[in-house]
């Protein structure tokens, strides 16, 4: 997993790449603790992600649930069909609350 | 993926080829023994684990296929369905597609074609049949079940399950999302609400731990204790409870109470699904209160609640104590070696067989006496070790025989024959290597002696015989070596028509007399086949001559013998080991030889006066007994001087036995087998090379071709000699 970092507006912009799992989860949680603290505002962009196991997936819950203590506003942009699979294998969209880009599945 | 991962499916691969072995062989039993209910668990537990251990591995394929099958076997041993015969056949069927699927899927990582998917369709149809009628028959004798729908009067027919994730369960290896998954895929996920109370703040929590919870309800046909199953790798390490559907309210609240979370949170939840009216929820909790401002009897009223549990819980927890524990047994017993680890440790003892050997030498020329004692304490251990690790290679023939049963039921329907396999040996232990090799060939005897050898069911009462013809494997160990014999009790082999199709192709003179043996040995030449017409099975006459050279290959031997009318029996007698013997070292002018130690007999001198009467006639009197020689010195040339005195190394192999003129007699040695290059492959009498201590190079000798070739060399001057006499 690799995190690339931009700013946009002053806002940070983080990309994460690869999976987010068990075996990144700490880095992850590092990482990710550092921003919330710093900044009140953040993006995280989860095109790219792989894989993501629950490992991943309580450490966003809890990243979400910390920005909120703080008043803070993280926001979770362009989840990736893995991102997805799970939040909908969990229903946990509306826990997250982001705006979700339903993939075009053809029914036919 | 993760090394572990890939590691761990290498496992379940293993697992589930010997799990479906093991079904297959219980499914043979029960079609004998149809009341055999060990068999019938034998085989749903086979499947089941199959199914749980695939669902964790995301082996979406054979899951939802060992699930149907799980299924039918479930009514199976509940006695839903009666076992029958083509039921039998079917899931015989089911397990060579299954056994498909672990192919592709886990092995090769592919999807299944069109042709397994088409099959897939065909099994899961006849399947179908089975689930259906145990249907309907559940419905019309469970009239209660329908009466408390109907008494609840509520269209809520969901399970209930509440799990909690213990900390350790990612690091365990498993992600509980695994499990959700596997849920979808034996049922529906209906509603789901992940829970994450316990889940800390970012900056106290430890990423590698697990926090999460889930409330699910659940629509699914499955058991229980199916449903519990998906659990079972977990079991240990989370907080687990399953409400079937229609449960009684107490229970529901029962629940509330004994999960961490606050109670109104998950009522809310219980209510939202359905499984509770508000008011029930109320009414249960103020209950709940007022029970607990008594302090009469909790303890008995736990109890009684027990009793409330489905029946079915009670069996699953049984079930998996005694799964537990017979996994227990196992794993105490066992340690999953892989074979290339073994390989190395037993070149290792080759290497350290001849360093020692070595040792040992120097400490012999050296005159030091402690020293040569301590060298010949060391050479037992290695010998020791030698033997045990060549011990560990050995496995019981029987897991290949017991392979074979299925192919002879197979083979019998097709060719519309009643044949009847009988296993005796199967407790006799040679090396992984030789088992391997040794199967293909033995297919091919079981296949001929199936085609050739037993006779229809008709011509088995015309002769005087029962219907059923027999077929028997037995395996034995004889001096150092292990025979396997493939005996049928058919009509035998037709020596003149043997005879006859060998002149016609040219294999032997049309003047040549041969003997019964010799015209036994002609059925492994080269496109041979007596069969007038060509089955699926055999007859091209293909087979039995790369039977010959597979045993060859082996170092082994092949005969045969066979009675007209009363039937055929081959002989396979293959070495135990591959890697190392046992030797006996002899001289033979400059150089050594090795003849090993198991089929050495005894040795003796040969004295002047024996010597030079035995020279020409190329045989000695032992005890009354002709004893045909070898005169190794001439047979293979050797360089250097005759000695004076000489001995006789008399080996046997197969009941027959023959003289070793050797210069001297060296002992012993532990002989660790160098195979001679492609480039020997050719030549006969010797099978292999070794390396002496001081260095140099000894041959092996091959005793069973010197002596074939003794035999044919006797042969030749008799016949063109013509002289009678040495027949008496």
């Amino acid at each position: 997993m690799t995190i690339r970092s931009s700013m946009f507006n002053e806002v940070p912009l983080l990309h994460i790449e690869g999976e987010m799992t068990i075996y990144t989860a700490a880095l992850l949680q590092q990482q990710l603790q550092l921003y919330i603290a710093q900044y009140s505002e953040l993006e995280l962009n989860l095109s790219q992600v792989s894989d993501i196991d629950s490992a991943g997936l309580q450490l966003l819950m809890a990243a979400k649930r910390q920005a909120a203590n703080q008043g803070a506003v993280l926001r979770l942009t362009g989840h990736s069909p893995a991102v997805l699979e799970v939040f909908d294998l969990c229903n946990m969209a509306a826990f997250f609350g982001d705006p979700l880009i339903i993939p075009d599945v053809s029914h036919g | 993926m993760s090394l572990n991962l890939e590691q761990a499916l290498q496992t379940f691969i293993a697992e589930a080829y010997e799990l479906l072995e093991e079904m297959e062989t219980c499914l043979l039993q029960l079609e004998n023994n149809p009341a055999d209910l060990d068999a019938i668990g034998a085989i749903f537990r086979a499947a089941h684990t199959i199914k749980g251990s695939a669902g964790l591995f995301g082996l979406e394929p054979v899951v939802s296929f060992t699930h149907v099958v799980e299924d039918v076997l479930d009514r199976l041993r509940a006695g839903d369905i009666a076992i029958s015969r083509t039921l039998i056949a079917l899931l015989l069927e089911c397990g060579d597609h299954i056994h498909y699927l672990v192919d592709v899927v886990a092995v090769r990582a592919q999807q299944p074609d069109a042709a397994a998917t088409e099959r897939e369709a065909g099994l899961r149809q006849r399947l179908q049949l089975y689930r259906q009628t145990s249907v309907s028959e559940a419905v019309s004798t469970t009239p209660g079940v329908s009466a408390v729908r109907q008494e609840r009067g509520s269209s809520f027919d969901l399970w209930h399950i509440s799990v909690r994730f213990g900390t350790e369960v990612l690091r365990n290896g498993m992600d509980p999302l695994a499990f959700l998954r596997y849920l979808n895929s034996i049922g529906q996920i209906v509603r789901i609400t992940t829970l994450a109370d316990s889940l800390p703040e970012l900056s106290q929590m430890d990423a590698e731990s697990c926090y999460l919870g889930f409330e699910i309800d659940y629509q699914s046909d499955a058991s229980k204790a199916a449903i519990a199953d998906a659990f079972e790798f977990v079991r240990d390490d989370c907080q687990l409870h399953i409400l079937p559907p229609h449960s009684k309210t107490e229970h529901y609240i029962e629940l509330i109470k004994n999960l961490p979370e606050q109670a109104t949170l998950l009522g809310e939840l219980l209510v939202a699904s359905g499984a509770l009216t508000l008011k029930e929820l109320e009414d249960g909790l103020q209950q709940q209160v007022d029970a607990a401002l008594k302090p009469a009897t909790p303890l008995g009223e736990i109890l009684i609640e027990q009793r409330f549990v489905e029946p079915e819980l009670v069996q699953a927890a049984l079930e998996k104590q005694n799964q537990i524990q017979e996994h227990k047994s196992k794993e105490s017993r066992f340690v999953r070696v892989q074979a290339d680890k073994l390989d190395e440790l037993i070149s290792l003892v080759g290497e350290l067989v001849i360093a020692g050997a070595g040792a040992n030498l120097l400490a012999k020329t050296s005159q030091d006496e402690t020293l040569y004692e301590a060298t010949s304490t060391v050479t037992a251990l290695v010998e020791q070790i030698r033997d045990g690790a060549l011990r560990l290679r050995m496995v019981p023939i029987g897991d290949t025989f017991n392979r074979f049963q299925r192919v002879v039921r197979d083979v019998s329907h097709e060719l519309e024959k009643q044949i009847e396999l009988q296993i005796s040996g199967a407790d006799t232990e040679l090396d992984k290597t030789v088992v391997e090799k040794i199967s293909d060939p033995l297919m091919h005897l079981l296949r001929n002696a199936m085609d050739h050898g037993i006779e229809s069911p008709a011509a088995r009462l015309a002769a005087g015989k029962s219907a059923t013809g027999v077929l028997k494997l037995n395996a034995y160990h004889d001096s150092g070596s292990i025979v396997i014999e493939i005996a049928d009790d058919g009509a035998g082999l037709n020596t003149e028509r043997i005879l006859q199709k060998a002149r016609e192709r040219g294999l032997v003179a049309a003047t040549a007399q041969p003997s019964e043996q010799e015209i036994y040995n002609l059925i492994f030449e080269p496109g041979f086949s007596t069969a007038s017409a060509i089955t699926s099975l055999s007859g091209r006459g293909v087979g039995m001559d790369v039977v010959k050279r597979n045993i060859t290959a082996l170092r082994g031997t092949v005969d045969l013998s066979s009675a007209a009318g009363l039937g055929t029996k081959v002989r396979i007698r293959l070495p135990l080991t591959l890697a190392i013997i046992d030797g006996f070292l002899v001289g033979v002018g400059d150089a050594s030889y090795v003849v090993p130690l198991d089929m050495v007999q005894e040795c003796i001198e040969l004295a002047d006066d024996s010597k030079a009467a035995a020279e020409p006639r190329h045989y000695i009197n032992l005890r009354g007994e002709v004893l045909p020689l070898v005169f190794l010195h001439q047979h293979f040339n050797t360089g250097g001087g005759q000695r004076r005195r000489q001995n006789v190394v008399v080996v046997k192999n197969a009941d027959q036995k023959a003289g070793l003129v050797v210069d001297e007699l060296q002992g012993e040695f532990q002989t660790v087998i160098k195979p001679l290059g492609k480039l020997f492959s050719n030549l006969r009498s010797i099978s292999g090379s070794t390396i002496l201590g001081n260095g140099k190079v000894a041959l092996i000798l091959d005793v069973p071709s010197l002596i074939q070739q003794l035999a044919q060399q006797q042969v030749q001057p008799r016949l063109a000699l013509q002289t009678p006499a040495l027949r008496n």
